[in-house]
């Protein structure tokens, strides 16, 4: 990989020392510091030094990315120190290793930090005897819901219980009941008497989110997860809380009574809803989708993401969806749909075709079009998406991909002001051809003389003046969108396109991190790819041959694009490539 | 890899075949005897005559209903998982779905379909349900004039499946609950 490309824009971290201990017998070294949840260095603890070990310890209320309570007792281990004598020197066993004095009571790995020869042992009998202890304990008061639960299939109780449950349950008294299907918010549902007040979703909400909303209440057994009386539990990252609970006491409203959890296909893609760009797995099960769940990814969205984001896919499965390739109001063909296409635009003069593409589109469908631009001398932009920014993930641009549409040069810095140019070469006839990718460009169109008033272009580049009377004036109006709209009824041509979740390809983000999305559904009716009708497009107007495959077409733009140059398919992995912007 | 499968060979009398065929013979005229002179029959007038089946049949898989004449399926899609042939297709009730319609199990499938011509009796449903909401029953004839009548759905199936007494786990769960709703004080 070049020097332009960098998977890490920080500067490197000073080295941290590392230290030896011993997992189970095996020796490993762990460094002595390790960032916690905030980023902040922190003691490394004996869970991670069993994490680095590749040994699994249980546990319920630790979670990497969340402050240490240590409250569920699932992860108590047993260890041993070096035993120093009355010198204050280690103790040497005869055959000279140092004599390890075991600790006389357990401790929970998730809080007690490592230390140099430090022996932690996770699979001695006692061990086993204290995660039987506790999982029985916390089994106690447990419903036996798993037929209805949400969770089921993805649950840590039901995981820990196959490791280190009894089948048969040794409490005769009546389990206590707490309140079920609690409308905790506008998109949660709790279950109260699942919860095992590991007080995750507590923690998260109040040091992630920022939003100090949930609590426990009441005594003993009777501990209930609440929210103050009166205020819901409604910030944009409360979904987070779902996936965060290990057992199935919050629920995503959405996904509630949907699905079972295995039965869904999980595929690695990328949340298009803003610039940030969170890494999502998409469930789906016989080409539908039933959720987005964030996939880690420290460089850009840790574990989280927003429930605005999350819940933006039912469109997707939407029964309007474009489906047919539409040539002058009749049906046609792909390939009859291409070559004409093909024809008119070879025939062009140069400048009388103009692109308005769209910052969703992938980087590979961009660069062709950046190609077909090129090629016929034409005026291109794309429009700009803006709203509110949060501080913690949602970004105020909210195209996935601005910037993949400046660096393949579809747009520049500021990306609209190029459709005020656009329209004045429609009105005065200069443009003839308008290709349109994935928006609806009538739909903020303002009467032109009324767009002249405005001052500056920031106020301006959200509007433009391309009407629909003007678009009448055009000899073709080519259109490939992914749902009807005002702009594809009007066309000549209507392309029917792919949802990001029914195809391969690359965004950069808001921070310049190019990431790849895999395909998890198919595309209904004859829609296809973009980037495989553009490719054609691009191969019979310019003679050019990029490549069949996603892969080629992204290879061949890295080699051809300055900000890409170096990447490949395959060095973006499953996490992104960080590029200069 | 071909595997040679070592073959006696005939011997000179079996090379004959003639006293294979007499051997034949006799066993027809044997079975003739029995049933044409001694009148014995051995074979059954079906449909009219019907066989008793065994207990533990496998017949068609159905729903059945608790003694208070509720759905016992809970939509968990075990069954559908399970299912070798993937006769099984449930549609669950999501969240805004009906609700249950016995008291205090939240769920219940919205549609239940199995494909009878898919369906190969195994009875991997009836062992994974953990509501004893379906039972290989004892039809074994399921005939129709078309491919799409063979797909029964979850009415059909609560009408064939008749009522199978159970324990009614929800149920007690909820009397356990509303007796804890408020604290005996006992003097």
């Amino acid at each position: 990989m070049s020097a332009a490309a960098t998977t890490e824009n920080k500067p490197a971290a000073p080295a941290i020392e590392k230290i030896k201990v011993k997992v189970d017998g095996r020796e490993i070294e762990v460094p002595r510091l390790i960032a916690d949840w905030s980023g902040k260095l922190t003691p490394t603890t004996m869970i991670q030094a069993c994490e680095l070990a590749k040994t699994e310890v249980p546990h319920y209320c630790w979670h990497p990315k969340l402050p240490v309570v240590g409250n569920c007792r699932m992860c108590l281990v047993e260890f041993g120190t070096p035993a120093l004598g009355p010198d204050r020197k280690p103790v040497l066993n005869p055959d000279g290793t140092p004599k390890i004095a075991k600790s006389p009571r357990p401790a929970i790995s998730c809080a007690t930090p490592v230390s140099p020869g430090m022996e932690i042992y996770t699979k001695t009998p006692a061990v086993k005897q204290m995660r039987e202890g506790v999982l029985e304990s916390l089994l106690i008061n447990h419903p036996l819901d798993c037929p209805i639960c949400d969770q089921a299939g993805e649950c840590k109780l039901q995981e820990y219980s196959v490791d280190y449950g009894q089948s048969a349950s040794r409490f005769v008294e009546a389990k206590v009941h707490k309140p079920k299907a609690v409308d905790l918010g506008p998109r949660i549902m709790l279950d109260a008497e699942r919860c095992i007040l590991c007080t995750r979703c507590i923690r998260f909400t109040r040091d992630i989110a920022g939003d100090d909303a949930l609590g426990i209440i009441n005594r003993g057994s009777y501990n209930t997860i609440a929210t103050f009386p009166g205020a819901p539990f409604d910030n944009n990252y409360t979904l987070n809380t779902v996936d965060v609970c290990p057992v199935g006491a919050l629920t995503s409203k959405d996904f509630r009574f949907q699905m079972r959890a295995w039965f869904l296909k999980e595929t690695k893609s990328v949340c298009t809803s803003c610039a940030t760009g969170c890494n999502i797995l998409i469930g789906s099960r016989e080409e539908k989708i039933y959720r987005y769940t964030p996939r880690d990814n420290d460089a850009v969205n840790a574990s989280w993401m927003c429930d605005a984001g999350r819940l933006n896919y039912k469109w997707i499965g939407r029964a309007d969806r474009l489906q047919d390739v539409w040539v002058r109001g009749q049906k046609s063909s792909w390939p009859a749909a291409i070559r004409e296409l093909a024809d008119k635009l070879k025939q062009a003069p140069a400048g009388s075709v103009a692109i308005i593409a769209s910052a969703r589109q992938t980087n590979e469908e961009l660069w062709l079009l950046a190609k077909l631009k090129a090629r016929l001398g034409a005026l291109s932009d794309a429009i700009p998406r803006e709203g509110e920014s949060d501080k913690l993930l949602v970004s105020a641009d909210r195209n996935p991909n601005t910037n993949g549409a400046r660096l393949t040069g579809i747009c520049f810095t500021e990306m609209g002001i190029n459709l005020v140019k656009i329209a004045d070469g429609i009105a005065s006839g200069k443009i003839k051809t308008l290709i349109v990718f994935g928006e609806n460009i009538v739909k903020r169109a303002v009467a032109h003389d009324k767009l002249r008033e405005r001052e500056t272009i920031s106020e301006v580049v959200d509007e433009h003046g391309i009407t629909a009377e003007l678009l009448g004036k055009l000899d073709a109006l080519i259109v490939s969108d992914i749902l009807p709209n005002e702009t594809t009824r009007l066309a000549h041509f209507v392309l029917p396109g792919a949802a990001p979740a029914e195809k391969r390809g690359t965004f950069t983000s808001g921070k310049g991190r190019v990431q790849k999305f895999m395909k998890a559904v198919e595309a209904p009716g004859v829609a296809r790819a973009e980037w495989e009708f553009l490719q054609e497009l691009v191969h019979h107007v310019t003679g050019q041959n990029n490549g069949l495959t996603v892969e080629s077409l992204f290879n061949q733009m890295a080699r051809e694009v300055a900000a890409f140059n170096g990447l490949t398919w395959q060095a973006l992995g499953d996490t992104g490539v960080t590029v200069q912007i | 890899m071909a595997i040679t499968v070592n073959r006696k060979p005939l011997t000179f009398w079996e090379k004959l075949y003639l006293p294979a065929i007499a051997g034949g013979l006799k066993v027809t005229l044997k079975h003739a005897y029995s049933t044409l002179i001694q009148r014995k029959v051995v074979t059954m007038e079906y449909p009219e005559q019907k066989w008793t089946l065994p207990t533990g049949y496998r017949g068609a898989p159905y729903l059945v209903k608790d003694q208070e004449g509720s759905t016992k399926c809970v939509s968990c899609q075990l069954c559908e998982f399970v299912c070798p042939p993937k006769a099984i297709r449930i549609t669950p009730p999501g969240n805004d779905g009906r609700k249950a319609d016995r008291p205090n199990a939240e769920k219940m499938p919205a549609e239940f379909e199995i494909n009878m011509l898919r369906c190969i009796f195994c009875g991997f449903c009836q062992e994974v349900c953990p509501e004893e909401a379906i039972f290989l029953q004892q039809d074994y004839s399921l005939t129709a004039l078309s491919r799409g009548e063979l797909i029964y759905n979850k009415e059909k199936l609560l009408s064939l499946g008749g009522v199978s007494p159970g324990i009614q786990k929800w149920k007690h769960k909820l009397e356990e609950a509303k007796a804890q709703e408020s604290f005996p004080v006992k003097v």
